[in-house]
C-alpha cells in the first residue's frame, strides 16, 4: 500500500512536471511585419506590450522594413514559409495579396461581417468579400485644410468654410515682389501631393459628378462636373490673380512648413511633422464646402491581415492579436501616438475626439469620405500631374487635357482588371 | 592523378582553381539574374502572383507606347549632349591643368571633388538652386537684377539640360584625371622634336597630342556613354515628386524601368525595357569601339 502510494505520487509529480514544462513550451511566438515609420513602430510597440500582458502565453515579434523594400520582402518570405503571421498592407494592395495567396480571410465567428459593417466606418467595406473580411484597419486617414494662423490674422481673414471663402482668403494672403513673382502663396497646389485625391473624391463630387463607376473600374470624370472641378482647381494657379503656383518652394508641405503658404490641403498623417516645426502656428479645418453646403472627402488606410503562413496555434494567436489591434483601445492608442484616425465611429465620434481642435476636422471628414480603389496609385496620380502640366506648360485646353487623362486612366484600369480576371 | 599531369595541364588546373570563385560569383550574381530578366520579359508577373507566359506581348506594348519612344529619345539626348560636352570640357581642363604648376595638386583636387560627392546630395542641392523665387539661388539672382525668372526644371524644353548640367559637372573630375594620365604618358621627345622643327602649338595638339591620346579618348567615350545611357540618380532626385517630369521630358530609360518595376509592379514589362536597354548599350559600345579603335 505504502509502495503503491509512493508510485502514485511519483507519477503525479512526473505528470505535473510535464504539465509545467508543457505549458512553457506552448508559448507561441508570432511575427508581425510593417513598414518603417517612426510613430507607427512606436505605437505598435505599445500595442504589442499591452497585448502580451493580457496574453502571457503569446509573444509578438515585430519586424519593420523601409517602405521601398516592403512588398518585395513580403512576396518572397510568405510563400517560403517564412516571415509574418500578421502583416500590414495598404488597402489598395488587397486584390494582389489575395490573388497571390498571401493572406487568408479573417474567421467569421470572431469577425462577423454584419458586426464589422455596423462597427467600422463604411469605407472599410472595401475589404469585404462575400461574408468574410480579408483584413481590417486600426486607423484611417482623411484630408483637411491646414492654415497658418499668423498669416490668416495678418490678412484679417477667418478659416474658410466654403470654396468662395477659401479663394478670398487665399487672395488676401498672396504676396508678390515688384516684378510680380510670388513670394508667398495663399494656398499650396500640386497634384503630386494630396491634391489629386482632393480633386477626384472631393471637388468632382462637390460639383455634382461621380469620378468613377462600376466599383472604380470605369473612369467617369470626363464630364461637366469633372471639367468644372478641373477649371476650379486650375484657377488657383493660372491667370494674373493666381493665388498659388505649382512647385512653389519645391513641395507644397515645404512651403506651408516654412510659413510661406496660407493654406494647405493634406492628410492627418501630416499632423506629427507640423507639430515638430518650430515657429509655425497652425490650425486645421474641414475641407471647404460648396455654396450649397456639399462636402466630400477622401480617405485611405492601412490594414492588418493574417497570412497564409499562420497555422495551428500560431493562427489562433494571430486571430487574438488581430482582435486586439482592431479594438477600441488600440485605436485610441494609435490616434494618440500616430495621429491617425480611429476606424470605428465608436472611438472616432466620441465627444472628445470629434470635437478635438486637431483631429476633429479629419474625423468629421470621414463621415462623407470616399475611398478610391486604385489599380496603380502612383500611375494614376501621375496622370493627374500630367493633366495639369499639359495645361500650364503646353497651353492645352482643360477639355482636351481632361479627355486625355480619362482615357489614359481607363487604360490602366482595364489592364489591371483584365489581368485579374484572367 | 594530379602528379601524372603535364606542366601545361597543371597550369590549367591551377588557373581554374583560382578562377573558380569569380566564375561562381559572376554566374550567380550576374549571369543568372541577367538570364532571368530575359525570361521575365516574356512573362506577366506582378511580383506577388504566378508568372504567366505572354510571348511577345511586353515588347509589342513597349513599341506601341509613346512614353517609351519619348524616353528612348531622352536617353539619346543625354548621351549625345552629355558625352561630347563632358569630353571637350574635361580635355580642355586637363590640357591646361597639365601645364599649370601653380597649386596644381589643389586645383586637381577641386575638379575631382564633385566626383567623390554623393550624387544624391548633389542632385538635391542643384534642385534647390533651380527653384523659382523665393528659394532658388539662380532665380533669386535673376530677380535681384530685374530679369524674369527662368523655368529651369519647370519647362519641358529646359528641364533636361538643367538635369544634365550637374551630371556632366560631377563626372568631370574622373575624366580630367584620366586625360591627365594619358597626357603624361606621351613621350616628351615628340614635343621636343616638334619644337626643334618649329611647329605651331595648334599643330602639336592636332598632330601629336590628340592622335596619341586615342586610347584614352576611346576609354572615356565608351565609359561616359554607358554612364549617360544609364543616367538615373540625378534625374530621379531632381524630379522626385514627378519623376522624369515635367511631362516625361527628363525621363531616361532606367527611370522608366524603375517605375514600371517598383511602383507599377509590372515586372515583365520592366524586364522587356531592361532587355532593350541592354541591347542599346551593347550596340552603342560596339559601334564606338569599332569607330574609335580602327583608323
Amino acid at each position: 500500500m505504502a509502495f503503491l502510494n509512493f508510485k502514485a505520487m511519483a507519477v503525479a509529480t512526473a505528470t505535473s512536471a510535464a504539465a509545467l514544462f508543457g505549458s512553457s513550451a506552448q508559448a507561441v511566438e508570432i511575427e508581425y511585419w510593417q513598414y518603417f515609420f517612426d510613430a507607427r513602430v512606436e505605437a505598435m510597440e505599445t500595442l504589442i506590450e499591452n497585448f502580451q500582458d493580457a496574453n502571457p502565453d503569446i509573444t509578438v515579434k515585430m519586424t519593420h522594413f523601409p517602405y521601398a523594400d516592403y512588398r518585395t520582402k513580403v512576396a518572397a518570405a510568405i510563400p517560403a514559409g517564412e516571415g509574418p503571421d500578421v502583416v500590414q498592407l495598404f488597402y489598395g494592395w488587397l486584390n494582389d495579396y489575395v490573388a497571390a495567396d498571401l493572406i487568408q480571410p479573417l474567421p467569421a465567428d470572431v469577425f462577423p461581417a454584419s458586426k464589422i459593417d455596423e462597427d467600422f466606418f463604411p469605407m472599410v467595406q472595401a475589404m469585404k468579400d462575400g461574408d468574410a473580411y480579408w483584413a481590417l484597419p486600426t486607423a484611417v486617414r482623411s484630408l483637411a485644410l491646414f492654415y497658418n494662423e499668423r498669416l490668416l490674422e495678418e490678412a484679417g481673414v477667418k478659416p474658410p468654410t466654403t470654396h468662395e471663402e477659401m479663394i478670398a482668403a487665399a487672395k488676401a494672403m498672396t504676396k508678390r515682389d515688384g516684378a510680380g513673382n510670388l513670394t508667398q502663396v495663399g494656398m499650396t497646389a500640386g497634384m503630386t501631393a494630396q491634391d489629386h485625391h482632393w480633386w477626384r473624391e472631393g471637388l468632382i463630387r462637390q460639383f455634382g459628378g461621380d469620378p468613377y463607376l462600376d466599383d472604380y473600374q470605369t473612369v467617369n470624370y470626363n464630364s461637366e462636373a469633372g471639367l468644372e472641378a478641373l477649371n476650379f482647381y486650375a484657377s488657383l494657379f493660372t491667370g494674373d490673380d493666381a493665388v498659388t503656383s505649382i512647385g512653389f518652394m519645391d513641395e507644397p508641405q515645404a512651403a506651408f512648413k516654412a510659413g510661406r503658404a496660407g493654406m494647405h490641403i493634406d492628410g492627418s498623417f501630416r499632423i506629427g511633422s507640423l507639430n515638430n516645426t518650430r515657429g509655425l502656428k497652425w490650425g486645421v479645418t474641414e475641407l471647404p464646402a460648396t455654396a450649397d453646403g456639399v462636402r466630400s472627402n477622401y480617405s485611405s488606410y492601412w490594414v492588418n491581415a493574417i497570412t497564409t503562413k499562420a497555422e495551428g496555434e500560431k493562427y489562433d494567436a494571430a486571430v487574438k492579436f488581430m482582435e486586439y489591434v482592431t479594438s477600441d483601445e488600440a485605436m485610441q492608442i494609435w490616434l494618440d501616438v500616430v495621429g491617425e484616425l480611429p476606424a470605428k465611429p465608436s472611438v472616432g465620434m466620441t465627444e472628445e475626439n470629434a470635437n478635438d481642435d486637431v483631429f476633429g476636422p479629419f474625423i468629421r471628414g470621414l463621415e462623407y469620405a470616399n475611398t478610391t480603389k486604385f489599380a496603380n496609385e502612383s500611375g494614376q496620380r501621375q496622370l493627374m500631374v500630367e493633366m495639369v502640366e499639359r495645361m500650364t506648360l503646353q497651353g492645352m485646353s482643360a477639355e482636351e487635357s481632361l479627355a486625355i487623362a480619362a482615357e489614359a486612366e481607363q487604360a490602366i484600369l482595364d489592364e489591371y482588371y483584365n489581368a485579374a480576371s484572367n | 592523378m594530379y602528379r601524372n599531369l603535364t606542366i601545361r595541364q597543371k597550369q590549367i588546373v591551377w588557373a581554374w582553381a583560382f578562377l573558380a570563385l569569380p566564375v561562381l560569383f559572376y554566374s550567380v550574381i550576374r549571369f543568372y539574374p541577367t538570364g532571368n530578366a530575359f525570361f521575365i520579359s516574356f512573362q506577366d508577373w506582378n511580383l506577388l502572383g504566378d508568372r504567366t507566359w505572354t510571348g511577345f506581348d511586353n515588347y509589342q506594348k513597349l513599341f506601341a507606347d509613346p512614353v517609351f519612344w519619348k524616353v528612348f529619345k531622352n536617353t539619346f539626348v543625354y548621351l549625345l549632349l552629355g558625352t561630347p560636352i563632358s569630353l571637350v570640357i574635361s580635355f580642355v581642363i586637363a590640357y591646361h591643368l597639365d601645364k599649370t604648376r601653380f597649386m596644381h595638386g589643389f586645383l586637381r583636387m577641386l575638379y575631382f571633388l564633385p566626383f567623390m560627392t554623393s550624387a544624391v546630395a548633389m542632385a538635391w542641392v542643384w534642385r534647390w538652386f533651380y527653384q523659382p523665387v523665393p528659394v532658388g539661388l539662380f532665380n533669386n539672382a535673376l530677380a535681384g537684377m530685374g530679369i524674369p525668372q527662368f523655368p529651369f526644371l519647370q519647362s519641358t524644353k529646359w528641364a533636361l539640360p538643367s538635369v544634365l548640367a550637374p551630371a556632366v559637372w560631377a563626372g568631370l573630375g574622373f575624366q580630367v584625371i584620366i586625360f591627365m594620365a594619358g597626357l603624361r604618358a606621351i613621350p616628351r621627345s615628340y614635343y621636343e622634336a616638334a619644337r626643334i622643327d618649329g611647329v605651331s602649338s595648334w599643330t602639336v595638339l592636332w598632330e601629336i597630342t590628340l592622335p596619341l591620346l586615342k586610347p584614352t579618348i576611346v576609354f572615356i567615350v565608351v565609359f561616359s556613354s554607358i554612364g549617360f545611357l544609364r543616367i538615373f540618380d540625378h534625374v530621379f532626385n531632381m524630379t522626385t515628386n514627378n519623376p522624369g517630369g515635367p511631362l516625361n521630358s527628363t525621363k531616361p530609360l532606367v527611370l522608366m524601368i524603375y517605375e514600371t518595376a517598383f511602383s507599377s509592379f509590372d515586372m515583365g514589362y520592366a524586364a522587356a525595357q531592361t532587355v532593350v536597354l541592354f541591347l542599346v548599350l551593347l550596340v552603342v559600345s560596339l559601334i564606338q569601339l569599332r569607330i574609335l579603335r580602327d583608323t
